[in-house]
């Protein structure tokens, strides 16, 4: 993701803390951690365990069990592409496929100069406009191979 | 000064609103035309988005689909005093889509503004609650069961049943959580309705909170609604700053507090218990039921757990009383569904009708058939794990029970097209697929079967035993059915063995090849 904070202790100490007043804090926090460095950090699931008062095993757990959530830092940029059957009817798997082997990635892929991150996901509610993908975070309807082309050229930029 | 509305709905804003807006702005000020653009809801045409509105004595109309490059020329039109325009559709309430829908729980969307309390109370906001506190808490659970209205979230259960049990127990922290994560493929209504009547369903929790005891909602929004999160945000706070959330609501004594969650690309958390493991901030793994969440639910607390519609259709049945919304539907199945189209259609968007219209009515009719001009193949109605129906079935109608006897469901009412050049074993494939990504992982059936069922379809379409094939997958069917916990697993089943039943064909291609 563009702009995505360094790593610190400090700082993830510091959005735990900002959380800690809510009911069932740990999916704000999560959302608050990825949100400040792009993915969620070994690091930051060891503090949680210690704030949250549960095992780390257990706070593993929680943060693979979801999609949403990366352990990893992506590439600057994400363009989830919706593979879903609204989508599919209108050849969204087909279009996905061949923008996926021109950029010789797979789902989930990033390219090699760490600008693109291409996800599935399943329905973005825009099934009135299949095929629709989201480019970090801006929804697009009726996507077409121009326009996937556009994006991984907008990406590298 | 011309009032013009331009919807701040997702897909609208996918098919480039927010662009339009910004150039319908700055040609007015270059034009020294003095506008107000409204960011409103979508009214539902959804090919016809972005629409333009203008607001004039015989009415709003309406221009659309409007791009960044048609500003200039719709300003030349005179399209501020609702000139003609090639992109014109005239007074937006007379179009046949409109006209033929009863707008019961959109009767608002698209029409105010969705961030304006003002509007929202003088278009009959809040009367239902008003109306709330005159009856008192048990003659409003009476009324809603009386209503008829049944879950919109897809399993269709009475939603005065729900709340009764959750007034009956003991008074102390109670919960009232509404259920946003929409996951189905061709579901939108949720997302519609939170975008362009949010205070509706802030209106449904606070009649909901008032009726079983409860201070607290929770609205679990999937991840994938960014619009919405920031919508539903400023909806809560123009609401707290109005007065109609907080301490002692309007000098009632009635106390309520809403706050939004966003979940986190989990298709399961849609599942209510798994909601609420969410919530709870664990691995959102189905807990079994009994106990109900309706007696152990959010943090152990009683919890009425509604979707999105159910909670804001609930103002509009306590405004016009029980009776106004009972008296629409046919058998079971009362009051209206806000129908959503899909897919491959000429016209796809929100249609709210009455039970019982048929479905091939609105498949041929309202939607127009396909957008590729290919004959229609099959519709998948309620979702990933709503069967395919093919087109000798489309005089079935819109109604639980209709569906259910043929092995098919409405679930949250979105219906997806496919033409003719869809392969069924394909998307029998994804169903599948899709089951094992999701499968929360606790029960075998769902969590191995979903598996091995892509492995078996696999076989199948590549030509290996064919006969003895199908009759394993069936099997498996069978298995995933009856063995497990939620109807992720149980009911991912239909769509596989619908495409089985009706498209048999579709299965057979590699023998058919072989045999040639
Ligand atoms: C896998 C799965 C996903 C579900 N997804 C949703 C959903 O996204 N929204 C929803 O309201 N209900 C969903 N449900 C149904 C809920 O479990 C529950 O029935 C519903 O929230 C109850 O509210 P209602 O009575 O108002 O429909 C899902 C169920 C299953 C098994
Ligand atoms: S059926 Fe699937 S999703 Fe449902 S509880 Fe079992 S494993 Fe989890
Ligand atoms: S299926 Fe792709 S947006 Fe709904
Ligand atoms: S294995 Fe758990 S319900 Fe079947």
């Amino acid at each position: 993701m563009a702009g995505a904070a360094q790593y610190s202790d400090e700082r993830a100490r510091e959005i735990i803390a900002a959380h800690m007043g809510l009911e069932g804090p740990a999916m704000p926090i999560l959302h608050a951690i990825q949100e400040e460095f792009g993915y969620v950090p070994d690091a930051a699931v060891r503090q949680m365990a210690e704030a949250l008062n549960i095992s780390r095993a257990e706070m593993h757990g929680v943060v693979t069990f979801y999609h949403d959530f990366r352990r990893a830092p992506h590439g600057r940029h994400t363009l989830k592409i919706c593979r879903a059957e609204s989508c599919q009817s209108m050849g969204a798997e087909r279009q996905a496929r061949a923008f996926l082997d021109k950029l010789k990635l797979d789902w989930g892929g990033t390219t090699p100069d760490g600008a693109l991150t291409v996800e599935p996901i399943y329905c973005l509610g825009l099934c009135a406009h299949s095929p629709s993908a989201l480019y970090d975070g801006e929804p697009i309807g009726c996507v077409d191979a121009e326009r996937l082309d556009e994006i991984a050229a907008e990406a590298r930029d | 000064m011309a009032k013009l509305y331009i919807p701040l709905d997702m897909a609208a804003v996918a098919m480039g609103a927010d662009k339009l807006a910004a150039a319908v702005a700055q040609e007015a000020a270059a034009r020294g035309e003095k506008i107000e653009i409204v960011r409103n809801g979508s009214r539902g045409m959804l090919w016809l988005e972005p629409l333009i509105e203008v607001e004039t004595p015989a009415g709003r109309v309406g221009y659309g689909p409007a791009k960044v490059k048609d500003v200039a020329s719709l300003f030349d039109a005179g399209f501020l005093a609702g000139g003609a325009h090639r992109l014109s559709i005239g007074i937006v309430d007379e179009h046949p889509w409109m006209k033929k829908q009863n707008r019961v729980t959109f009767v608002r969307c698209g029409v105010i503004d969705p961030l304006s309390v003002a509007e929202y109370e003088a278009h009959d906001g809040f009367k239902g609650l008003k109306r709330a506190f005159e009856v008192g808490p048990a003659a409003v659970v009476e009324e809603v069961t009386k209503s008829g209205l049944r879950g919109r979230g897809g399993a269709g259960f009475p939603t005065g049943i729900k709340w009764k049990t959750v007034a009956d127990c003991p008074p102390g922290q109670k919960y009232v959580v509404v259920n946003a994560d929409e996951g189905d493929s061709g579901t939108f209504a949720d997302r519609m309705i939170m975008e362009g009547d949010p205070l509706s369903l802030i209106e449904g929790m606070l009649i909901c909170g008032y009726a079983v005891g409860a201070s607290k909602g929770y609205v679990y929004l999937r991840s994938e609604y960014p619009i919405v999160a920031k919508v539903f945000q400023s909806a809560i706070e123009k609401a707290l700053e109005a007065g109609w959330l907080g301490a002692n609501i309007k000098g009632s004594g009635f106390d309520f507090d809403v706050e939004l969650r966003i979940g986190a690309g989990a298709y399961v958390c849609g599942e209510e218990t798994s909601l609420l493991e969410s919530l709870e901030g664990k691995r959102g793994i189905v807990r079994a039921k009994p106990p109900l969440p309706a007696h152990v639910g959010l943090f152990g607390k009683p919890t009425v757990i509604n979707n999105v519609l159910s909670m804001a259709t609930i103002p509009m049945i306590m405004e016009k009383g029980a009776k106004h919304y009972a008296d629409l539907g046919v058998g079971r199945s009362r009051g209206t569904m806000p129908l959503q189209i899909a897919g491959n259609v000429k016209y796809g968007g929100l249609f709210e009708t009455d039970f019982g219209i048929p479905l091939g009515t609105v498949v041929n009719e309202i939607a127009g058939g396909t957008r590729s001009g290919r004959p229609v193949r099959a519709v998948q109605v309620g979702g990933p794990l709503g069967a395919y129906v093919p087109v000798s079935l489309f005089d079935l109608p819109i109604d639980y029970e209709a569906f259910a006897a043929k092995d098919s469901l409405i679930g949250h009412g979105g219906l997806v097209v496919f033409d003719d050049t869809v392969d069924m074993s394909w998307m029998a494939r994804f169903g599948m697929e899709f089951c094992a990504i999701e499968s929360c992982g606790k029960c075998t059936p769902c969590r191995l079967g979903s598996t091995r069922g892509v492995e078996t379809i696999d076989k199948i379409r590549s030509g290996q035993d064919i006969d003895a094939n199908i009759d394993l997958l069936k099997d498996l069917c069978h298995t995933m059915k009856f063995g497990s916990l939620c109807a992720l697993g149980g009911f991912a089943p239909y769509p596989v063995e619908s495409a089985l039943r009706h498209f048999p064909e579709d299965f057979r291609k590699p023998a058919l090849e072989a045999a040639e």
